[in-house]
């Protein structure tokens, strides 16, 4: 598409993009250098993109490429291993103090950046950025239905941290 | 009776994600099965909570600005830059041309002056002409050896005009011819040098009868030869003594 309307389109998702890119890397500095880059590689590359696909799923996928290779990513992703086949084990009640944690909502997003980082994205891209199945697809180049299996396993770890831990603990991993 | 739904599914029923068969089937189920309701709920309580993470980090302005400076269309700054500049050099071109304008009509302007000067110099003096003589056969061979060209002068006889002489004259430097030539009470010079580039650019401008300080001034250049006419006639009795000379020299 032509250079010209770039600026017109993708700028509106900025706010988007940074917040996605700062839940990424949790670091204001990081997340800026993220954005930057990912605006200058979107706005270099803008002529490959198709007039009529989705410009929101082709930026994140660019900002999430980025964020993978970068030194931020490389040091989260040693930790994480995405287990997309494994069936969840199936859920047992869950108890009436954590019902009440997943109303907290602080404290659901403190447990959210407790997540190894290919399940946090998983959150961050449906539940938070409300990108459909598809576009989450798009965005992380799997198959919709590994969408599906991984954003459930991420929702069931979310869960699973905040049963675990106390409310008030405060969380800066990344 | 345990039900075996699949997490992953309720999590897409919740998010609308299903084929229309599959959703219509889970609504059916979804309410009457304890186990897949609870599930329902705690995933739709989780996401409500994660709303404000939507928010949860802002940009600062400055940030902000950087960016927007980053994508500022460059087509369109470019183009707005040289629409900028469009006014800038056109002031600069009109400058120019009116600076190259202003030096030409000023050296023009010298030039006729100069012109005029010798005019005068020869009405004001007491012995006008060097080679007094009505006769262009006694006047023309005057010239041979004073100065390095020669020229012709039309037959005067009949036009109103009369030869009244020449004189040896001075042009920048350059040895030249002044003839007088009368036309009733009116006094015409005319000025004869080799044509040079200093002289050009000097009467460079329109070839036109011009009226400066009441006199009439006519110029042209003719097989390498700078004519110049100057007079307190008026302006058509100097073309019609221009062509004369002009027929004459062609």
């Amino acid at each position: 598409m032509d250079p010209e309307f770039f600026e017109l389109l993708a700028m509106p998702l900025f706010d988007q993009l940074y917040n996605f890119s700062h839940w990424l890397t949790g670091d204001r500095s990081d997340a800026e250098d993220l954005v930057q880059e990912t605006y200058a590689k979107a706005l270099k590359n803008f002529e490959l993109f198709q007039e009529g696909t989705n410009l929101r799923a082709w930026m994140y996928r660019i900002l999430r490429n980025t964020f993978l290779s970068s030194r931020t990513s490389l040091a989260a992703q040693k930790t994480d291993a995405l287990d997309d086949d494994t069936e969840i084990a199936s859920n047992a009640p869950t108890p009436e103090s954590a019902l009440l944690q997943l109303e907290n909502s602080q404290a659901v997003i403190d447990a959210l950046a407790t997540l190894p980082v290919g399940y946090r994205e998983m959150i961050l891209l449906i539940d938070i950025e409300e990108l459909s199945y598809k576009d989450a697809a798009q965005v992380l180049n799997v198959p919709i239905g590994t969408v599906m299996s991984r954003l459930s396993r991420a929702r069931n770890l979310l869960r699973q941290a905040l049963t675990a831990k106390p409310p008030e603990r405060a969380s800066n991993a990344v | 009776m345990p039900c075996n739904s699949n997490p992953a599914t309720l999590g897409a029923y919740l998010d609308n994600e299903l084929p229309p068969d599959q959703m219509a089937a889970l609504r059916q189920h979804v309410p009457t099965c304890a186990q897949c309701a609870a599930e329902v709920v705690e995933l739709a309580m989780m996401q409500r909570s994660l709303r404000p993470a939507r928010e949860r980090f802002t940009p600062t302005p400055e940030f902000r600005r950087k960016i927007q400076q980053q994508v500022a269309a460059r087509p369109r700054r470019s183009l707005s830059w040289s629409f900028a500049l469009v006014p800038a050099l056109a002031v600069l071109v009109i400058m120019l041309l009116a600076g190259v304008g202003w030096v030409a009509y000023s050296h023009r302007a010298d030039a006729f002056s100069e012109a005029a000067d010798l005019h005068i110099d020869a009405l004001a003096s007491a012995n006008p002409v060097d080679v007094v003589s009505t006769d262009r056969h006694t006047v023309k061979p005057w010239y041979q050896g004073r100065i390095p060209f020669s020229f012709n002068l039309p037959e005067l006889q009949n036009t109103g005009y009369t030869l009244i002489g020449g004189r040896l004259v001075y042009y920048h430097q350059q040895p030249g011819a002044q003839l007088l030539v009368g036309l009733r009470q009116h006094k015409i010079s005319v000025l004869i040098f080799q044509e040079t580039p200093e002289l050009a650019r000097a009467f460079a401008g329109p070839t036109s009868v011009e009226h400066r300080n009441s006199f009439s001034i006519d110029t042209w250049t003719s097989q390498d030869l700078r004519f110049v006419i100057i007079g307190d006639a008026e302006p058509a009795a100097i073309t019609k003594l221009a062509q004369l000379l002009k027929q004459a020299n062609s």
